[in-house]
């Protein structure tokens, strides 16, 4: 072979492509774009109608891959706050007969409450059919013997930043969970744990996560998010301008 | 035949195949695109996120690196060269059809000019996902401007061509770090002459001709 022009080599015969040929690229691009759009017109029920085959087909891939129907993990601050559930305590105070501090034995020994229900994040993804237990909100404020003239309670975490709130009539629901399991196994340090809150009717961000204390005020004071601009109201479907399934 | 009676099989002749800014932009692309994935796993992926924490802080560099990414590819198209091979890169001739077709598409019968089909096809996907991640990322940053649907399509389309993305970029690694002297190409501008004949040989004989 030789790099004469004039070769019989198929590489010497051929004229430079430059401007020939067909425009691939651009059309690969383009229909990148398109099926791009597409997508984002058709990604919720699409979202939906995969997130179902998945779990029906590989159950667990959603932890690992959360597109396939699992939780993502947030917190607010920088990292995911450890706790050995021996020195784990939960306390209760504000306007109560009785000042708790509650380990998780003691927890145990209250009435347990088992639902299976949505997690709706305010972001917009959805994890269906969660199990969770735990004891009911309800029947700690009973135990703790709340004052019943009292019209809110404030939720702190032990990640020292994050906070909520709820009016004493939510509290009172029975759909209003201090979680101690999920999925049958008690609770991970990435999901909340040892306790959280799981306020199924309402956008995630009101089940605060790392829950340490709980105080019954008289007043509604405002948690993180709600703070930065979300509803204190938070019912999944009727506010933050959302409007996915309730959770019932 | 006899390699040593062909001027450019000379192992020490190079050839020009990328300018400087070329190889900047490629190396900026890169490292950003890098960012991206990293903190994209970091963000995405329940094990690594409580791994890593500060979520806040990698949030505000992936979206950092999200918005950079396009801005050194419209400031190289100032460089000709670049404009060049981007062009290269977009035209499809008969033979890249063939040669993606071909099983022996490493075997030289099929003529193959400055860029491979599969390399025009790289950058192809590379600009198109850099779009769609650029809108579908903005839709999510600015999610209180779009309507719940339209944002949980962004989330889904952005996602799903993550992990797309990921075994797209994998692949690209791969194939450089089976072939050295394309590495050095895109390290130093310059190639061996012999590598050109067997890898671009069409490209190669542009080169000696001019």
């Amino acid at each position: 072979m030789t790099w004469s022009a004039d070769s019989a080599s198929p590489v010497s015969t051929t004229t430079p492509p430059r401007r020939q040929g067909s425009p691939v690229g651009r059309r690969v691009v383009l229909g990148m774009l398109g099926v791009g759009a597409v997508g984002v017109l058709i990604g919720r029920p699409a979202q939906e109608a995969l997130q179902s085959t998945v779990s029906a087909t590989v159950p667990g891939l959603g932890a690992i891959v959360p597109a396939a129907g699992g939780f993502r993990i947030y917190t607010v601050t920088g990292g995911y706050p450890s706790m050995d559930p021996a020195a784990y305590r939960l306390e209760i105070g504000g306007k109560v007969t009785r000042n708790l501090s509650l380990s998780m034995q003691d927890i145990a020994a209250l009435p347990q409450t088992q639902m299976t229900k949505d997690f709706q994040c305010v972001t917009g993804w959805r994890v269906d059919d969660v199990p969770w237990s735990g004891v009911l909100l309800r029947d700690i404020l009973i135990a703790a013997g709340a004052d019943s003239s009292a019209t809110a309670l404030r939720f702190w975490s032990f990640d020292g930043a994050y906070t909520e709130s709820l009016t004493m009539a939510q509290s009172l629901r029975d759909d209003v969970l201090v979680a101690t399991t999920m999925y049958g196994e008690p609770l991970t340090r990435e999901h909340g744990g040892p306790v959280r809150m799981y306020v199924a009717p309402m956008y995630g961000y009101k089940s605060i996560k790392w829950l340490s204390r709980i105080d019954v005020v008289d007043d509604v004071i405002p948690g993180y998010w709600e703070v930065r601009g979300y509803d204190i109201d938070a019912w999944v479907g009727a506010s933050n301008g959302r409007n996915d399934e309730p959770i019932v | 035949m006899d390699v040593t009676t062909n001027p450019s099989s000379d192992a020490r002749t190079r050839l020009p195949r990328f300018t400087r800014a070329e190889r900047y932009l490629h190396r900026i692309v890169a490292a950003l695109t890098f960012v991206l994935l990293a903190t994209a796993a970091a963000l995405y992926f329940p094990d690594i996120s409580v791994l890593v924490g500060n979520r806040p802080l990698v949030s505000d560099i992936h979206v950092i690196a999200g918005f950079v990414l396009p801005i050194p590819i419209v400031l190289a198209l100032f460089s000709r060269a670049f404009r060049n091979d981007a062009d290269l890169l977009n035209r499809f001739s008969p033979d890249d059809w063939r040669w993606l077709r071909a099983r022996d598409r490493r075997s030289g019968r099929i003529p193959v000019g400055k860029f491979n089909a599969g390399q025009k096809l790289n950058s192809a996907f590379t600009l198109g996902w850099i779009l769609v991640m650029l809108a579908t990322g903005s839709v999510m940053f600015f999610s209180s401007l779009f309507p719940d649907d339209i944002r949980t399509g962004a989330t889904f389309v952005h996602d799903w061509l993550t992990l797309a993305i990921f075994v797209v970029v994998v692949g690209h690694i791969y194939m450089a770090m089976n072939d050295a002297e394309a590495r050095v190409g895109m390290r130093t501008g310059e190639v061996s002459a012999e590598w050109a004949e067997r890898e671009h040989p069409q490209w190669a004989n542009e080169q000696h001709n001019r």
